[in-house]
């Protein structure tokens, strides 16, 4: 039965899932969170580990998910799979008219508008994912708004500055890497909370 | 074939940390500049495809590259032979699975390695410190993607208009918790009703 909820449920990430990962996360965490496969707290947790291993964010979260629901290899499997089902069946769809006609779809007013209208529409679901995260389960003191202000400011900040300056430009984005900052985070929280 | 078109993405999808766009240039240097399976015209084509169509953009451009390379280079004793039409779709498999088996290694065994250590106190206090700072890493890109979103007409169009409606989703989603699968249709039908509108307005001038 939990499989055939976990197929659905990846299966309609994977059809509705437009924007890319950051936006996929956000239907991830609805589905997640609805049929209570873990908490807000171990969804965070998930982010983390995908923002700091290799690969597509969102394959990352639907192997850990799948696992996590049925403490099996197979629900990994059947989530990662039934997300990239819908994507091969519209795919391989797209890449034969593509063949045959090598129509440049980027000219159709149709096309153009509703990519449009999805980049908007993609802000509301990050928007949502991250105002759901603030939670008391993942805010827990003064530490954390002081952690969450730090690692938003070095991340905005290098797009903030325009030209002039390379090198501190430089110095800024290589300091920004998300991967880096969770480190810092990490080293952080050892330090505050141990 | 079908081992390098594997191997290709097994490199990509090993060596990438972040996602789907930062595998993009990788992607790039592979399969356009030193395979030489498809041209740059191409590529941005596969790019505006991946981004169009739902799902990962990463594993949609390796179902392109995939179906693309297994289309014309058919080998020869496939050739000829009634299975013919498949051959792009084993190539599709196996570019794919390049992709996603690096992830889907390494994430099922940290999933199963965290699982049994996460009651740990010293986890416990150093994810204490990540789990604020992920909420702010999802939500800094939102800036940027803001701009971009208003890049070619800045705020004209009904860029305002657009920008209430994501606002409007945010708090659809946040507070009265509807699923954003909800929001992606409505938009797409909305998208497609005011094109139509348009079309229809220009035709009758």
């Amino acid at each position: 039965m939990i499989y055939l909820q976990l197929f659905l449920s990846f299966f309609k990430i994977g059809l509705f899932g437009f924007g890319g990962g950051l936006a996929i996360l956000s239907l991830i965490q609805h589905e997640v969170l609805a049929y209570g496969w873990m908490s807000e707290k171990e969804f965070v947790d998930i982010v983390a580990i995908s923002q700091v291993t290799p690969g597509p964010i969102g394959i990352n979260c639907a192997t850990y998910v799948g696992y996590t629901a049925t403490q099996s290899v197979w629900g990994s499997v059947l989530a990662t799979g039934a997300m990239i089902l819908p994507s091969l069946v519209i795919m391989l769809v797209l890449c034969k008219v593509y063949l045959v006609l090598s129509t440049r779809f980027a000219d159709n007013a149709y096309f153009q508008n509703t990519l449009r209208y999805l980049r908007f529409a993609v802000l509301g679901l990050i928007a949502a994912a991250a105002l759901l995260l603030i939670t008391p389960a993942t805010f827990i003191d003064r530490w954390s708004i002081v952690l969450f202000g730090a690692v938003f400011v070095l991340t905005i900040l290098p797009q903030l500055i325009h030209g002039e300056r390379p090198t501190a430009k430089r110095v800024l984005a290589t300091l920004s890497h998300p991967i880096l900052l969770i480190i810092l985070a990490g080293i952080a929280g050892y330090l505050i909370y141990r | 074939m079908l081992l390098q078109l594997f191997w290709t993405y097994l490199k990509v999808g090993t060596f990438t940390l972040g996602g789907g766009y930062a595998m993009l240039p990788l992607i790039q240097r592979e399969v356009v500049d030193y395979r030489r399976w498809i041209d740059e015209t191409e590529f941005l084509n596969m790019i505006a495809l991946a981004q169009a169509a739902p799902g990962l953009i990463a594993v949609n451009s390796a179902i392109f590259i995939g179906y693309q390379v297994g289309a014309r280079h058919v080998p020869t004793r496939w050739q000829g032979s009634r299975w013919v039409g498949l051959y792009p779709h084993l190539a599709v498999a196996a570019a794919v699975l390049g992709a996603v088996l690096p992830s889907f290694v390494i994430i099922l065994a940290i999933a199963m390695v965290f699982s049994a250590y996460s009651d740990m106190p010293a986890i416990e206090a150093v994810m204490k410190g990540v789990r604020p700072a992920v909420v702010a890493l999802i939500a800094a890109p939102l800036l940027r993607m803001t701009l971009k979103a208003n890049s070619p007409k800045p705020f004209r169009e009904g860029g305002v208009l657009l920008l209430s409606w994501s606002l409007a989703s945010a708090l659809l989603i946040w507070l009265a918790g509807v699923s954003p699968v909800y929001i992606i249709v409505v938009t797409i039908v909305l998208a497609l009703a005011v094109t139509a509108l348009g079309e229809r307005r220009r035709s009758k001038q």
